[in-house]
């Protein structure tokens, strides 16, 4: 099986998907002859022709207002977003248009596409180049939110977005494209949507989380693991809709949860997983729901490492529910 | 495209027939000197950056008479939107180098306290150089309503908006184009048509014959100059600007010239711009031609050039070595401006985040002490 980065990952599912249907078209801004800012569509343009693989004028809104109109009419549009910063003038198009189309036409009219974005920092990147949005997205019902962290859930995530019947932002976590590296199967394979993953057994705390923050978590698993705390880490990788069932199982197994966002706090993903087992099973609960996220504030580029949550971070919140 | 030529003043040789370029020659030279601080600023960024030291920079070779040009055409009082790609008009209005540096490299004296990435530049003082965002074409409006506001007090002031031609596909130049029309704005709308957005060639952005014409849509007059040539950059600017402050409303000027460098150091131009079209671009250099118009006045000569190249050399290497002795903002600044007042929530985070950091040890020099 190849060992490939996510972003090969994610060029092998792009890869997979234009080989086997012909209607998958991936376009954006500088995705073409240059394969993209980040190389995710390299070699694409050579391979299935420019009619299938295109650079487009730098528009946002024309580049998913397009896809959508595309998908309405056969096509599986696949659109780069260059960097989820610059997602907001596609907006419009993405909250009031794609998502309710199905919903507004009775089902008459769907939109079934990808937009792929890389977001979230760790790339010194400062305030446009750094930010997870995700929550934005979350509010949105008719969309999808599917974030992989591993090179494997990133390409059978990614077909399985492809060939989902509803519009899907895929949202690809830019600080593991290179440094996260694993098996990969070849040809066509998916993960299933709204499915989370146990990423590590453990007792003692349940720590939710996803993109880049898995592999942080993981690392402040090791280090629980010496002071001989067990962390249970499941990495949610489809924000919505969410494995609810999936979650409720993890937090009841310890009855102390932590969620791990790069994102602000305030109206962010871990509230919304707070509220859930606030509702759901807070007489499983033996201490606080408790969040470590990015800060309330804009992203700031050379203190990133204070703003991005990092192990230590994690450990002081385990630290914290395990003492209660 | 073909279409219009673009209007020039100097021959690609650098010469003019008699022409009044309007400027004393101490405006003149000084136009010369910021052109090759701009250069300067970028050769040593680029080393800086490639030895690790700033993690980011944006090159301007081949564009600097169209900055310098434009700026030489406004007043200390008019306010400039920049794009990432125009500090040389920063430069030119006698920005310290020193302050862009300390963005540079995001440390405590920056202006923008290491929030924003490198470039992205903001100034008051000289000149109002506003802050710059990676978001293209947003700033186009901004420009507008910060003219509108000079109209409504009855002020002569101008304001200039600059961006690339990948910027004219956004919302932000259709809006601002479209709410100038209408309000006769004092705006200044100045494309430089660099050839490329990234990668996309300028002729695979638009359909239209050129950019220039875009302005007819929006009721805006519009005009193509050579942007190689930094006294027809100037000219067209002035004579906007004089229409703008005689309440004649905005102008589109389209610039033509070339990036002759990457996007970004983190970009690699050889993979979508052929050989042939940079070295055809070299010949139209817009330092190369202005020298060659000074030396055709007499005003320099070999050695007032390998001079003016070591001072400015000298001058932003000066600045590279005292901004790298400044270390970063202290942690509180991660809170700080996010409101004109902090917030309960956020003194709660940043007392927080220094707490964790005081008892991890890593409270870096100078960060102070909770509650702000």
């Amino acid at each position: 099986m190849p060992n490939l980065t996510l972003l090969g990952a994610v060029t092998d599912g792009l890869k997979t998907a234009m080989s086997g249907d012909d209607s998958v078209l991936v376009f954006g801004e500088d995705v073409g002859k240059k394969g993209g800012v980040f190389l995710a569509t390299g070699g694409l343009q050579a391979e299935f022709g420019k009619e299938r693989c295109f650079d487009t004028p730098l528009s946002e809104d024309g580049i998913i207002g397009c896809a959508i109109g595309m998908a309405m009419n056969g096509m599986k549009p696949v659109a780069e977003i260059q960097f989820q910063d610059f997602i907001f003038p596609a907006f419009d198009q993405i909250v009031s248009e794609a998502a309710k189309l199905r919903y507004r036409s009775g089902g008459q009219y769907t939109a079934p596409m990808v937009i792929r974005t890389p977001y979230g920092g760790g790339i010194r990147g400062g305030l446009y180049h750094s930010q997870s949005g995700e929550a934005y997205f979350c509010h949105t019902p008719g969309l999808k939110v599917v974030i992989p962290s591993t090179p494997h859930d990133a390409k059978g995530l990614l077909i399985a977005s492809i060939e989902d019947p509803d519009p899907v932002l895929f949202l690809e976590p830019k600080a593991l494209y290179r440094s996260v590296k694993g098996e990969v199967p070849e040809g066509h394979y998916t993960v299933d949507l709204s499915t989370c993953r146990t990423v590590r057994e453990g007792s003692d705390v349940t720590v939710f989380c996803y993109g880049a923050m898995v592999p942080v978590v993981e690392k402040a698993a090791a280090q629980a693991e010496e002071k001989g705390i067990s962390l249970h880490i499941v990495d949610l990788r489809t924000l919505l809709p969410l494995d609810e069932e999936g979650v409720i199982e993890a937090a009841k197994k310890t009855g102390r949860v932590i969620t791990v966002t790069e994102a602000p706090r305030f109206c962010g993903y871990a509230g919304e997983i707070s509220a859930i087992i606030a509702e759901r099973c807070i007489e499983y609960m033996e201490a606080p729901v408790m969040r470590v996220t990015g800060f309330d504030t804009p992203f700031p580029n050379t203190l990133e490492h204070h703003y991005l949550p990092d192990a230590r971070r994690v450990i002081d919140a385990v630290e914290k529910v395990t003492a209660f | 495209m073909t279409m219009t030529q673009p209007r020039s003043i100097l021959t690609p040789d650098g010469v003019s027939a008699d022409f009044d370029p309007k400027m004393s020659d101490d405006e003149i030279m000084h136009c010369y000197r910021t052109m090759r601080l701009v250069r300067a600023f970028d050769d040593i960024c680029l080393k800086l950056q490639r030895s690790g030291r700033i993690g980011f920079s944006i090159p301007n070779l081949g564009i600097e008479a169209c900055q310098v040009g434009a700026a030489a055409a406004l007043r200390k009082d008019d306010w400039i939107f920049p794009s990432y790609r125009d500090f040389g008009m920063a430069l030119y209005h006698g920005v310290d180098p020193l302050d862009m540096m300390n963005n540079m490299f995001g440390n405590a004296n920056d202006n923008a306290v290491g929030r924003q990435m490198p470039v992205h530049f903001s100034f008051v003082d000289p000149i109002h150089f506003v802050s710059i965002s990676s978001p293209l074409g947003t700033h186009i409006p901004q420009a507008v309503g910060a003219a509108y506001a000079m109209q409504q007090r009855g002020e002569d002031k101008v304001a200039l908006t600059s961006f690339g031609d990948g910027s004219t596909s956004t919302l932000g130049f259709h809006s601002g184009m479209l709410f100038a029309g209408v309000w006769k704005s004092p705006v200044i709308f100045l494309c430089q048509n660099n050839g490329y957005a990234i990668s996309l060639p300028a002729h695979e952005q638009t359909a239209s014959e050129d950019y220039a014409i875009k302005g007819k849509a929006y009721g805006v007059p519009a005009i193509k100059v050579d942007g190689n040539d930094l006294f027809a950059v100037r000219e067209a600017v002035a004579e906007a600007a004089e229409r703008a402050r005689a309440g004649e409303g905005p102008t589109l000027i389209e610039a033509v010239t070339f990036r002759m460098g990457g996007h970004s150091t983190s970009d690699d131009p050889t993979v979508y711009v052929p050989n042939e079209e940079v070295e055809e671009w070299k010949q139209k250099d817009p330092i190369d031609r202005f020298e060659r118009f000074l030396r055709d006045k007499g005003m320099i000569d070999d050695d007032k050039i390998e001079a003016t190249k070591a001072d400015c050399l000298a001058e932003i290497d000066k600045a590279a070595k005292a901004a790298a002795a400044v270390g970063p903002p202290a942690l509180e600044t991660i809170f700080t401006d996010v409101y004109a007042e902090l917030p309960d929530h956020l003194r709660a985070q940043g007392a927080a985040a220094f707490d964790l950091a005081k008892r991890l040890g890593d409270a870096a020099a100078g960060d102070g002490a909770f509650p702000l």
